[in-house]
Protein backbone atom coordinates (compact mmCIF):
# COMPACT_ATOMS: atom_id res chain seq x y z
CA UNK A 1 0.00 0.00 0.00
CA UNK A 2 1.10 3.58 -0.80
CA UNK A 3 -1.14 5.27 1.42
CA UNK A 4 -0.05 4.68 4.85
CA UNK A 5 -2.98 4.92 7.03
CA UNK A 6 -4.05 1.57 5.12
CA UNK A 7 -3.36 -2.21 6.36
CA UNK A 8 -5.14 -3.65 3.19
CA UNK A 9 -6.28 -1.73 -0.03
CA UNK A 10 -9.46 -3.13 0.42
CA UNK A 11 -10.06 -0.30 3.64
CA UNK A 12 -10.38 2.35 0.48
CA UNK A 13 -12.51 0.59 -1.34
CA UNK A 14 -15.73 2.62 -2.18
CA UNK A 15 -19.06 1.64 -1.60
CA UNK A 16 -19.75 0.27 -4.69
CA UNK A 17 -16.41 -1.74 -5.29
CA UNK A 18 -17.10 -3.09 -1.62
CA UNK A 19 -20.95 -4.22 -2.70
CA UNK A 20 -19.09 -6.10 -5.68
CA UNK A 21 -16.97 -7.71 -3.62
CA UNK A 22 -19.77 -8.73 -0.91
CA UNK A 23 -22.08 -10.55 -4.14
CA UNK A 24 -18.83 -11.99 -5.47
CA UNK A 25 -17.98 -13.60 -1.80
CA UNK A 26 -21.91 -14.03 -0.77
CA UNK A 27 -22.52 -16.36 -3.68
CA UNK A 28 -19.02 -18.08 -3.49
CA UNK A 29 -20.06 -18.80 0.44
CA UNK A 30 -23.73 -20.07 -0.11
CA UNK A 31 -22.22 -22.30 -2.71
CA UNK A 32 -19.58 -23.48 -0.59
CA UNK A 33 -22.21 -23.73 2.45
CA UNK A 34 -23.68 -26.47 0.48
CA UNK A 35 -21.05 -28.84 1.26
CA UNK A 36 -22.17 -28.61 5.27
CA UNK A 37 -25.11 -31.09 6.07
CA UNK A 38 -26.51 -28.25 8.46
CA UNK A 39 -27.15 -25.55 5.70
CA UNK A 40 -28.25 -28.29 2.88
CA UNK A 41 -31.02 -29.36 4.91
CA UNK A 42 -31.62 -25.84 6.29
CA UNK A 43 -32.02 -24.80 2.50
CA UNK A 44 -33.82 -27.69 1.68
CA UNK A 45 -36.69 -27.34 3.93
CA UNK A 46 -36.85 -23.81 3.15
CA UNK A 47 -37.40 -24.53 -0.63
CA UNK A 48 -33.99 -22.61 -1.52
CA UNK A 49 -31.31 -23.43 -4.25
CA UNK A 50 -27.98 -21.59 -4.36
CA UNK A 51 -28.86 -20.70 -7.56
CA UNK A 52 -31.88 -18.10 -5.69
CA UNK A 53 -28.58 -16.75 -3.75
CA UNK A 54 -27.80 -14.11 -6.94
CA UNK A 55 -27.47 -10.45 -5.30
CA UNK A 56 -27.32 -8.72 -1.78
CA UNK A 57 -30.77 -7.98 -2.11
CA UNK A 58 -31.17 -11.75 -2.23
CA UNK A 59 -29.80 -12.37 1.56
CA UNK A 60 -33.02 -12.13 3.57
CA UNK A 61 -34.07 -15.28 1.65
CA UNK A 62 -31.82 -17.09 3.74
CA UNK A 63 -33.32 -18.75 7.28
CA UNK A 64 -31.02 -17.03 10.15
CA UNK A 65 -29.19 -18.89 12.17
CA UNK A 66 -29.30 -19.44 15.61
CA UNK A 67 -26.91 -20.11 18.98
CA UNK A 68 -29.06 -22.84 19.41
CA UNK A 69 -28.42 -24.04 15.88
CA UNK A 70 -24.58 -24.11 17.12
CA UNK A 71 -25.85 -26.11 19.74
CA UNK A 72 -27.90 -28.35 18.38
CA UNK A 73 -25.10 -30.01 15.49
CA UNK A 74 -22.08 -29.48 17.76
CA UNK A 75 -19.48 -30.48 17.64
CA UNK A 76 -18.80 -30.24 13.89
CA UNK A 77 -22.14 -30.34 11.90
CA UNK A 78 -22.58 -26.83 10.63
CA UNK A 79 -18.25 -27.20 9.04
CA UNK A 80 -18.71 -27.11 5.24
CA UNK A 81 -14.94 -28.32 4.73
CA UNK A 82 -13.91 -31.96 5.99
CA UNK A 83 -12.24 -32.13 9.55
CA UNK A 84 -9.10 -32.52 8.11
CA UNK A 85 -8.37 -29.75 6.38
CA UNK A 86 -9.35 -27.30 10.24
CA UNK A 87 -6.29 -26.67 12.00
CA UNK A 88 -7.55 -25.16 14.84
CA UNK A 89 -10.71 -24.88 17.10
CA UNK A 90 -12.37 -21.82 19.79
CA UNK A 91 -15.20 -23.36 21.46
CA UNK A 92 -17.54 -20.73 23.96
CA UNK A 93 -17.72 -22.29 27.76
CA UNK A 94 -21.09 -24.32 28.13
CA UNK A 95 -22.78 -22.70 31.07
CA UNK A 96 -26.44 -22.72 29.28
CA UNK A 97 -26.28 -25.45 27.35
CA UNK A 98 -23.87 -27.44 24.86
CA UNK A 99 -20.83 -24.89 24.26
CA UNK A 100 -20.00 -23.64 20.95
CA UNK A 101 -17.49 -25.11 18.74
CA UNK A 102 -15.82 -22.87 16.02
CA UNK A 103 -13.76 -24.63 13.50
CA UNK A 104 -10.79 -22.42 11.57
CA UNK A 105 -8.85 -23.50 8.16
CA UNK A 106 -5.49 -22.15 7.47
CA UNK A 107 -6.63 -19.61 5.49
CA UNK A 108 -8.90 -19.10 8.19
CA UNK A 109 -6.66 -18.28 10.73
CA UNK A 110 -4.34 -16.20 8.22
CA UNK A 111 -7.56 -13.84 7.43
CA UNK A 112 -8.00 -13.61 10.95
CA UNK A 113 -4.99 -12.14 11.80
CA UNK A 114 -4.99 -9.94 8.25
CA UNK A 115 -8.19 -8.54 10.53
CA UNK A 116 -6.70 -8.04 13.58
CA UNK A 117 -3.55 -6.28 12.03
CA UNK A 118 -5.68 -3.99 10.23
CA UNK A 119 -7.39 -2.98 13.36
CA UNK A 120 -4.06 -2.21 15.08
CA UNK A 121 -2.76 -0.81 12.01
CA UNK A 122 -5.75 1.84 12.04
CA UNK A 123 -4.68 3.41 15.59
CA UNK A 124 -1.47 3.62 14.74
CA UNK A 125 -0.07 0.90 16.08
CA UNK A 126 3.16 -0.06 13.88
CA UNK A 127 6.02 -2.48 13.80
CA UNK A 128 7.87 -0.75 16.36
CA UNK A 129 5.50 -1.29 18.79
CA UNK A 130 5.39 -3.70 21.97
CA UNK A 131 1.93 -5.40 22.58
CA UNK A 132 1.03 -6.16 25.52
CA UNK A 133 -2.01 -8.99 25.71
CA UNK A 134 -3.91 -9.14 29.27
CA UNK A 135 -6.48 -10.96 28.08
CA UNK A 136 -7.16 -15.12 28.21
CA UNK A 137 -5.58 -17.61 26.24
CA UNK A 138 -6.87 -20.77 25.61
CA UNK A 139 -10.61 -21.58 24.64
CA UNK A 140 -10.93 -17.73 24.84
CA UNK A 141 -10.71 -15.98 21.15
CA UNK A 142 -9.18 -12.78 23.12
CA UNK A 143 -5.76 -14.50 23.60
CA UNK A 144 -4.29 -16.43 20.36
CA UNK A 145 -6.74 -13.44 18.60
CA UNK A 146 -4.66 -10.84 19.46
CA UNK A 147 -1.48 -12.76 19.31
CA UNK A 148 -1.45 -13.77 15.55
CA UNK A 149 -2.93 -10.25 14.27
CA UNK A 150 -0.04 -8.38 16.54
CA UNK A 151 2.56 -10.42 15.05
CA UNK A 152 1.03 -9.76 11.39
CA UNK A 153 1.48 -6.26 12.00
CA UNK A 154 5.19 -7.33 13.12
CA UNK A 155 4.95 -5.63 16.47
CA UNK A 156 6.87 -7.40 19.44
CA UNK A 157 3.86 -9.14 21.04
CA UNK A 158 4.26 -10.03 24.95
CA UNK A 159 1.23 -13.12 25.65
CA UNK A 160 1.42 -11.94 29.37
CA UNK A 161 -2.71 -13.48 29.37
CA UNK A 162 -4.45 -12.64 32.46
CA UNK A 163 -4.05 -12.12 36.11
CA UNK A 164 -1.24 -11.56 38.04
CA UNK A 165 -1.17 -7.92 37.84
CA UNK A 166 2.05 -7.20 39.58
CA UNK A 167 3.98 -8.99 36.76
CA UNK A 168 1.95 -7.13 34.03
CA UNK A 169 3.27 -3.94 35.40
CA UNK A 170 6.82 -5.40 35.83
CA UNK A 171 6.53 -6.22 32.15
CA UNK A 172 5.30 -2.88 30.97
CA UNK A 173 8.21 -1.43 32.68
CA UNK A 174 11.23 -3.59 31.42
CA UNK A 175 9.41 -4.22 28.20
CA UNK A 176 8.76 -0.95 27.56
CA UNK A 177 4.98 -2.11 26.11
CA UNK A 178 3.31 0.89 24.14
CA UNK A 179 -0.06 -0.89 23.53
CA UNK A 180 -2.31 -3.26 25.56
CA UNK A 181 -5.03 -4.87 25.11
CA UNK A 182 -7.30 -5.52 28.13
CA UNK A 183 -11.08 -5.98 29.09
CA UNK A 184 -12.05 -2.78 30.34
CA UNK A 185 -12.46 -3.62 34.44
CA UNK A 186 -9.08 -5.18 34.09
CA UNK A 187 -7.43 -1.59 32.87
CA UNK A 188 -9.21 -0.08 35.61
CA UNK A 189 -7.68 -2.91 38.37
CA UNK A 190 -4.50 -2.27 36.29
CA UNK A 191 -4.39 1.16 37.32
CA UNK A 192 -5.69 0.63 41.12
CA UNK A 193 -2.27 -1.95 41.68
CA UNK A 194 0.04 1.36 39.78
CA UNK A 195 -1.33 3.48 42.58
CA UNK A 196 -1.11 1.30 45.20
CA UNK A 197 2.59 0.57 43.90
CA UNK A 198 3.78 3.88 43.65
CA UNK A 199 3.36 4.25 39.32
CA UNK A 200 2.72 7.05 37.44
CA UNK A 201 1.59 5.45 34.28
CA UNK A 202 2.51 8.63 32.28
CA UNK A 203 5.94 9.54 34.14
CA UNK A 204 6.92 5.70 34.24
CA UNK A 205 5.56 3.86 31.84
CA UNK A 206 5.57 3.89 28.17
CA UNK A 207 1.47 3.03 27.51
CA UNK A 208 0.06 5.12 24.18
CA UNK A 209 -2.40 2.89 23.05
CA UNK A 210 -5.31 0.50 24.78
CA UNK A 211 -7.65 -1.79 23.03
CA UNK A 212 -10.54 -2.50 24.93
CA UNK A 213 -13.57 -4.74 24.34
CA UNK A 214 -15.32 -8.01 25.36
CA UNK A 215 -17.55 -6.13 27.89
CA UNK A 216 -19.84 -3.40 27.89
CA UNK A 217 -19.20 0.09 28.68
CA UNK A 218 -19.95 3.27 28.62
CA UNK A 219 -18.36 5.79 26.98
CA UNK A 220 -17.48 7.95 30.47
CA UNK A 221 -16.26 4.60 31.25
CA UNK A 222 -13.75 4.86 28.26
CA UNK A 223 -12.74 8.47 29.23
CA UNK A 224 -11.93 7.42 33.07
CA UNK A 225 -9.63 4.73 31.55
CA UNK A 226 -7.81 7.21 29.30
CA UNK A 227 -7.42 9.57 31.65
CA UNK A 228 -6.07 7.28 34.20
CA UNK A 229 -3.27 5.98 32.17
CA UNK A 230 -2.57 8.66 29.84
CA UNK A 231 -3.31 6.31 26.47
CA UNK A 232 -5.93 6.71 23.70
CA UNK A 233 -8.79 3.77 24.43
CA UNK A 234 -10.36 2.30 21.56
CA UNK A 235 -13.02 -0.31 21.44
CA UNK A 236 -12.87 -3.57 19.83
CA UNK A 237 -15.50 -5.69 18.72
CA UNK A 238 -15.77 -9.82 17.69
CA UNK A 239 -16.98 -13.05 18.73
CA UNK A 240 -16.00 -16.41 18.90
CA UNK A 241 -18.36 -17.74 16.12
CA UNK A 242 -17.84 -14.84 13.29
CA UNK A 243 -13.78 -15.35 14.24
CA UNK A 244 -12.80 -13.68 16.90
CA UNK A 245 -11.68 -9.90 17.70
CA UNK A 246 -11.13 -8.24 14.89
CA UNK A 247 -14.72 -8.04 13.40
CA UNK A 248 -15.13 -4.36 13.99
CA UNK A 249 -13.19 -1.86 15.10
CA UNK A 250 -12.46 2.41 16.21
CA UNK A 251 -10.65 4.14 14.18
CA UNK A 252 -8.62 7.30 15.77
CA UNK A 253 -11.95 9.43 15.41
CA UNK A 254 -13.45 7.10 18.19
CA UNK A 255 -16.93 7.53 17.03
CA UNK A 256 -18.25 4.19 16.13
CA UNK A 257 -16.19 0.57 15.08
CA UNK A 258 -15.61 0.01 11.18
CA UNK A 259 -17.25 -3.28 11.07
CA UNK A 260 -15.14 -4.96 8.12
CA UNK A 261 -17.58 -5.38 4.97
CA UNK A 262 -14.79 -7.45 2.78
CA UNK A 263 -15.33 -9.84 5.83
CA UNK A 264 -19.24 -9.43 6.66
CA UNK A 265 -22.45 -8.66 5.76
CA UNK A 266 -24.10 -6.53 8.65
CA UNK A 267 -27.84 -6.13 8.87
CA UNK A 268 -29.66 -4.80 12.50
CA UNK A 269 -33.19 -6.08 12.30
CA UNK A 270 -35.56 -6.07 15.33
CA UNK A 271 -35.48 -8.58 17.57
CA UNK A 272 -38.74 -9.52 17.43
CA UNK A 273 -40.42 -8.80 14.53
CA UNK A 274 -36.48 -9.65 12.68
CA UNK A 275 -38.19 -7.29 10.06
CA UNK A 276 -34.46 -4.92 9.28
CA UNK A 277 -34.51 -1.39 10.98
CA UNK A 278 -33.07 1.68 8.94
CA UNK A 279 -29.68 3.00 9.47
CA UNK A 280 -29.27 4.85 13.16
CA UNK A 281 -32.13 2.87 14.94
CA UNK A 282 -31.28 -0.16 17.44
CA UNK A 283 -31.46 -3.21 16.62
CA UNK A 284 -29.85 -6.76 17.13
CA UNK A 285 -26.80 -7.46 15.33
CA UNK A 286 -26.94 -9.94 12.55
CA UNK A 287 -24.02 -11.02 10.58
CA UNK A 288 -23.00 -13.21 7.44
CA UNK A 289 -19.29 -14.16 6.85
CA UNK A 290 -18.36 -13.91 3.67
CA UNK A 291 -14.61 -14.77 3.60
CA UNK A 292 -14.39 -18.12 6.34
CA UNK A 293 -13.94 -21.79 5.09
CA UNK A 294 -14.20 -24.05 7.99
CA UNK A 295 -17.49 -22.44 9.07
CA UNK A 296 -19.52 -19.92 7.21
CA UNK A 297 -22.39 -18.35 9.14
CA UNK A 298 -25.21 -16.84 7.30
CA UNK A 299 -27.32 -14.64 8.76
CA UNK A 300 -26.08 -15.81 12.30
CA UNK A 301 -28.07 -13.51 15.14
CA UNK A 302 -25.65 -12.24 17.65
CA UNK A 303 -27.78 -11.08 20.19
CA UNK A 304 -25.78 -7.80 20.59
CA UNK A 305 -27.89 -4.87 20.43
CA UNK A 306 -26.56 -2.17 18.30
CA UNK A 307 -26.66 0.64 15.62
CA UNK A 308 -25.68 1.66 12.31
CA UNK A 309 -24.37 5.26 12.77
CA UNK A 310 -25.26 7.06 10.07
CA UNK A 311 -23.06 9.25 7.97
CA UNK A 312 -19.53 9.02 6.33
CA UNK A 313 -15.95 8.96 8.42
CA UNK A 314 -13.54 11.20 8.02
CA UNK A 315 -11.23 8.46 8.33
CA UNK A 316 -12.00 7.81 4.24
CA UNK A 317 -13.28 3.94 5.01
CA UNK A 318 -16.78 3.57 3.77
CA UNK A 319 -16.82 0.51 5.53
CA UNK A 320 -19.88 1.31 7.79
CA UNK A 321 -19.87 2.25 11.65
CA UNK A 322 -20.97 0.42 14.89
CA UNK A 323 -21.94 2.16 17.74
CA UNK A 324 -21.12 0.75 21.00
CA UNK A 325 -22.94 -2.37 22.19
CA UNK A 326 -26.31 -1.42 23.75
CA UNK A 327 -26.14 -4.75 25.48
CA UNK A 328 -27.91 -8.10 24.88
CA UNK A 329 -31.29 -9.28 23.48
CA UNK A 330 -30.66 -11.98 26.14
CA UNK A 331 -28.98 -10.56 29.21
CA UNK A 332 -32.03 -7.53 29.68
CA UNK A 333 -32.66 -8.09 33.61
CA UNK A 334 -37.00 -7.93 33.63
CA UNK A 335 -37.40 -6.78 37.11
CA UNK A 336 -41.52 -6.10 38.52
CA UNK A 337 -42.25 -6.19 34.32
CA UNK A 338 -39.68 -2.96 33.57
CA UNK A 339 -37.33 -3.80 30.91
CA UNK A 340 -33.60 -2.77 31.63
CA UNK A 341 -30.54 -3.00 30.01
CA UNK A 342 -26.60 -3.17 32.84
CA UNK A 343 -25.79 -0.37 30.65
CA UNK A 344 -28.70 1.84 31.62
CA UNK A 345 -27.12 1.89 34.86
CA UNK A 346 -23.79 2.14 34.36
CA UNK A 347 -24.34 5.14 32.57
CA UNK A 348 -25.89 6.69 35.45
CA UNK A 349 -23.31 5.12 37.58
CA UNK A 350 -19.99 6.81 35.48
CA UNK A 351 -21.85 10.66 36.03
CA UNK A 352 -20.80 10.26 39.31
CA UNK A 353 -16.85 10.84 39.75
CA UNK A 354 -17.38 9.65 43.44
CA UNK A 355 -17.63 6.48 42.33
CA UNK A 356 -14.59 3.66 40.86
CA UNK A 357 -15.51 1.88 37.68
CA UNK A 358 -16.46 -1.72 39.01
CA UNK A 359 -20.23 -2.28 40.56
CA UNK A 360 -22.35 -5.30 41.21
CA UNK A 361 -25.73 -5.64 40.50
CA UNK A 362 -27.57 -8.42 42.23
CA UNK A 363 -31.51 -8.90 41.66
CA UNK A 364 -33.02 -10.91 44.78
CA UNK A 365 -36.44 -11.81 46.51
CA UNK A 366 -37.00 -9.92 49.96
CA UNK A 367 -40.40 -11.06 51.97
CA UNK A 368 -41.87 -12.51 48.19
CA UNK A 369 -41.34 -9.16 46.33
CA UNK A 370 -38.06 -8.98 44.09
CA UNK A 371 -35.81 -6.11 43.97
CA UNK A 372 -32.12 -4.54 43.22
CA UNK A 373 -29.21 -4.02 44.97
CA UNK A 374 -26.81 -2.07 43.34
CA UNK A 375 -23.27 -1.87 44.76
CA UNK A 376 -20.89 0.82 44.01
CA UNK A 377 -17.40 1.40 44.76
CA UNK A 378 -16.39 4.86 46.43
CA UNK A 379 -13.19 6.12 44.26
CA UNK A 380 -9.94 6.64 46.46
CA UNK A 381 -10.11 10.45 46.40
CA UNK A 382 -13.64 10.31 48.34
CA UNK A 383 -13.27 11.61 52.06
CA UNK A 384 -14.32 8.74 53.83
CA UNK A 385 -14.81 11.13 57.22
CA UNK A 386 -17.72 13.10 56.30
CA UNK A 387 -21.09 10.90 57.17
CA UNK A 388 -23.60 12.88 55.87
CA UNK A 389 -21.49 13.97 52.63
CA UNK A 390 -21.59 9.73 51.89
CA UNK A 391 -25.33 9.72 52.73
CA UNK A 392 -26.31 12.02 50.82
CA UNK A 393 -24.32 10.44 47.88
CA UNK A 394 -26.07 7.38 48.29
CA UNK A 395 -29.37 8.99 48.25
CA UNK A 396 -28.22 11.16 45.42
CA UNK A 397 -27.21 8.20 43.21
CA UNK A 398 -30.24 6.55 44.28
CA UNK A 399 -32.83 8.95 42.77
CA UNK A 400 -30.74 8.89 39.45
CA UNK A 401 -31.08 5.45 38.80
CA UNK A 402 -34.43 5.30 40.14
CA UNK A 403 -35.11 8.29 37.19
CA UNK A 404 -33.29 6.11 34.39
CA UNK A 405 -34.77 2.95 35.19
CA UNK A 406 -38.04 3.94 37.63
CA UNK A 407 -37.40 1.28 39.93
CA UNK A 408 -35.88 2.30 42.86
CA UNK A 409 -33.14 0.35 43.82
CA UNK A 410 -31.47 -0.27 47.26
CA UNK A 411 -27.63 1.33 46.72
CA UNK A 412 -24.82 0.54 48.93
CA UNK A 413 -21.86 1.78 49.30
CA UNK A 414 -18.11 -0.25 49.08
CA UNK A 415 -14.36 0.55 49.45
CA UNK A 416 -12.64 1.03 46.41
CA UNK A 417 -10.99 -2.35 45.05
CA UNK A 418 -13.73 -4.48 47.30
CA UNK A 419 -15.95 -5.88 44.20
CA UNK A 420 -14.38 -8.95 42.73
CA UNK A 421 -12.95 -8.53 39.62
CA UNK A 422 -13.40 -11.94 36.81
CA UNK A 423 -10.66 -12.27 34.83
CA UNK A 424 -12.62 -12.95 31.39
CA UNK A 425 -15.87 -11.28 30.64
CA UNK A 426 -16.83 -9.29 34.19
CA UNK A 427 -19.74 -10.23 36.14
CA UNK A 428 -21.82 -7.20 36.44
CA UNK A 429 -25.27 -9.16 37.14
CA UNK A 430 -26.28 -11.58 39.61
CA UNK A 431 -30.03 -12.94 39.76
CA UNK A 432 -30.39 -14.54 43.00
CA UNK A 433 -34.29 -14.05 42.96
CA UNK A 434 -36.82 -17.13 43.28
CA UNK A 435 -37.91 -18.85 40.58
CA UNK A 436 -41.94 -19.68 40.25
CA UNK B 1 -4.02 23.25 66.85
CA UNK B 2 -5.37 20.33 65.29
CA UNK B 3 -4.11 16.83 64.97
CA UNK B 4 -4.44 14.17 62.55
CA UNK B 5 -6.83 11.31 62.75
CA UNK B 6 -7.52 8.51 60.34
CA UNK B 7 -11.41 8.14 59.09
CA UNK B 8 -11.41 4.29 57.69
CA UNK B 9 -14.25 3.79 55.40
CA UNK B 10 -15.52 -0.16 56.56
CA UNK B 11 -18.13 -2.13 54.80
CA UNK B 12 -20.32 -3.98 57.35
CA UNK B 13 -19.01 -7.32 57.22
CA UNK B 14 -17.00 -9.37 59.99
CA UNK B 15 -13.54 -9.45 59.35
CA UNK B 16 -13.01 -5.77 58.32
CA UNK B 17 -11.66 -4.18 61.33
CA UNK B 18 -9.89 -6.68 62.63
CA UNK B 19 -7.87 -6.32 59.11
CA UNK B 20 -6.90 -2.83 59.84
CA UNK B 21 -5.90 -2.88 63.13
CA UNK B 22 -3.42 -6.24 62.22
CA UNK B 23 -2.50 -3.87 59.68
CA UNK B 24 -1.50 -0.94 61.92
CA UNK B 25 0.11 -3.68 64.56
CA UNK B 26 2.45 -5.23 61.99
CA UNK B 27 3.60 -1.54 61.63
CA UNK B 28 3.74 -1.05 65.81
CA UNK B 29 1.36 1.68 65.15
CA UNK B 30 -0.16 1.73 68.34
CA UNK B 31 -4.15 3.47 68.94
CA UNK B 32 -4.82 6.32 71.18
CA UNK B 33 -8.04 6.19 70.68
CA UNK B 34 -10.93 5.24 68.56
CA UNK B 35 -14.44 5.39 67.51
CA UNK B 36 -16.82 4.08 65.17
CA UNK B 37 -20.08 5.30 63.56
CA UNK B 38 -22.16 2.62 61.86
CA UNK B 39 -25.50 2.59 59.26
CA UNK B 40 -26.37 -0.70 58.58
CA UNK B 41 -23.96 -0.97 55.58
CA UNK B 42 -21.02 0.65 56.00
CA UNK B 43 -19.05 2.38 59.47
CA UNK B 44 -16.56 5.14 59.88
CA UNK B 45 -14.07 4.19 62.03
CA UNK B 46 -12.04 7.15 63.04
CA UNK B 47 -8.38 6.02 64.68
CA UNK B 48 -6.48 8.52 66.55
CA UNK B 49 -2.43 6.76 66.33
CA UNK B 50 1.14 6.87 66.69
CA UNK B 51 2.93 8.26 63.80
CA UNK B 52 -0.81 8.67 61.58
CA UNK B 53 0.83 10.07 58.68
CA UNK B 54 2.72 6.43 58.17
CA UNK B 55 -0.38 5.04 59.44
CA UNK B 56 -1.86 6.67 56.77
CA UNK B 57 0.11 5.42 54.30
CA UNK B 58 0.46 1.33 55.27
CA UNK B 59 -3.65 1.48 55.31
CA UNK B 60 -3.70 3.23 51.80
CA UNK B 61 -0.81 0.83 50.26
CA UNK B 62 -2.79 -2.34 51.75
CA UNK B 63 -6.00 -0.83 49.48
CA UNK B 64 -8.07 0.41 52.20
CA UNK B 65 -10.35 3.10 52.02
CA UNK B 66 -8.47 5.85 54.45
CA UNK B 67 -8.72 9.35 54.52
CA UNK B 68 -6.05 11.56 56.56
CA UNK B 69 -8.20 14.62 58.36
CA UNK B 70 -7.35 17.30 61.06
CA UNK B 71 -9.47 17.49 64.03
CA UNK B 72 -9.08 19.63 67.18
CA UNK B 73 -8.35 17.78 70.24
CA UNK B 74 -8.61 19.72 73.34
CA UNK B 75 -7.28 19.16 76.63
CA UNK B 76 -9.36 19.38 79.74
CA UNK B 77 -8.71 18.88 83.44
CA UNK B 78 -9.77 16.09 84.60
CA UNK B 79 -13.12 17.88 86.96
CA UNK B 80 -16.51 18.00 86.41
CA UNK B 81 -18.36 20.04 83.81
CA UNK B 82 -15.47 20.98 81.67
CA UNK B 83 -16.22 19.42 79.08
CA UNK B 84 -19.65 21.57 79.31
CA UNK B 85 -17.42 24.72 79.64
CA UNK B 86 -15.43 23.86 76.45
CA UNK B 87 -19.08 22.93 74.43
CA UNK B 88 -20.40 25.64 75.26
CA UNK B 89 -18.33 27.96 74.35
CA UNK B 90 -18.99 26.78 70.47
CA UNK B 91 -21.74 27.06 71.22
CA UNK B 92 -22.55 30.38 71.78
CA UNK B 93 -20.67 31.45 68.50
CA UNK B 94 -22.87 29.62 66.11
CA UNK B 95 -20.25 26.43 65.48
CA UNK B 96 -21.81 23.50 65.16
CA UNK B 97 -20.19 20.22 66.23
CA UNK B 98 -19.84 17.08 63.01
CA UNK B 99 -19.30 14.47 66.06
CA UNK B 100 -16.75 14.51 69.01
CA UNK B 101 -15.51 11.86 70.92
CA UNK B 102 -13.18 11.55 74.45
CA UNK B 103 -10.21 9.70 76.40
CA UNK B 104 -8.26 9.94 79.19
CA UNK B 105 -4.60 10.20 78.60
CA UNK B 106 -1.81 10.78 81.04
CA UNK B 107 -4.66 11.67 83.67
CA UNK B 108 -6.15 14.46 81.65
CA UNK B 109 -9.38 14.32 79.71
CA UNK B 110 -8.63 14.92 75.79
CA UNK B 111 -11.75 15.92 73.91
CA UNK B 112 -11.70 15.16 69.70
CA UNK B 113 -13.98 17.00 66.93
CA UNK B 114 -14.99 18.15 64.14
CA UNK B 115 -16.65 21.70 63.27
CA UNK B 116 -18.43 23.21 60.98
CA UNK B 117 -16.07 26.12 60.63
CA UNK B 118 -12.67 25.91 61.49
CA UNK B 119 -11.68 28.78 61.03
CA UNK B 120 -14.10 30.08 63.43
CA UNK B 121 -13.45 27.19 65.87
CA UNK B 122 -9.99 27.75 65.82
CA UNK B 123 -10.66 31.52 66.80
CA UNK B 124 -12.73 30.44 69.54
CA UNK B 125 -9.79 28.06 70.99
CA UNK B 126 -7.33 30.83 71.01
CA UNK B 127 -9.77 33.85 71.93
CA UNK B 128 -11.21 31.75 74.87
CA UNK B 129 -7.77 30.48 76.46
CA UNK B 130 -8.69 26.51 75.87
CA UNK B 131 -5.67 23.96 75.44
CA UNK B 132 -4.94 22.19 72.33
CA UNK B 133 -2.68 19.18 72.18
CA UNK B 134 -0.09 19.07 70.14
CA UNK B 135 0.36 16.05 68.21
CA UNK B 136 3.90 15.34 69.59
CA UNK B 137 2.32 15.67 73.18
CA UNK B 138 -0.17 12.60 72.46
CA UNK B 139 2.48 10.46 71.60
CA UNK B 140 4.70 11.12 74.59
CA UNK B 141 2.09 10.68 76.71
CA UNK B 142 1.27 6.85 75.75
Amino acid sequence: MTDERFFNAEEAYSRSELEALQQERLRATVKHCMNSPFYRERFRSAGLSQDDIRSLDDLHKIPFTTKQDLRDTYPFGIASVPLGDCTRLHSSSGTTGNPTVILHTARDLDQWANAVARCLWMVGCRPDDVFQNTSGYGMFTGGLGFQYGAEKLGMLTVPAAAGNTLRQLKFFKDFRTTVVHAIPSYAARLYEVMCQQGIDPRRDLSLRTLVIGAEPHSEDTRRRIEDMLGVKAYNSFGMSEMMGPGVAFECPGQNGMHIWEDYFIVEIVDPVTLEPVPDGEVGELVLTTINREAMPLLRYRTRDLTRILPGECPCGRVHRRLDRMKGRSDDMIILKGVNIFPIQIEQVLMQFSELATDYLITLQTLDDNDGMTVEVEISEKVLTDDYSALQKLEKEITRCLRDEILITPKVRLVPFGSIPKSEGKAVRVKDLRKQY
Amino acid sequence: MTIHQLSVFLENKSGTLVKVLKLLKQENIQLIASTIADTAEYGICRIICSEPARAFNVLKSAGVAVTLTEVFALQLDDVPGRAADAIEIFSNEGISIAYLYSFLLGGKGVLIFRTDNADKARDAIVRNNLRAVPEKDLSELI
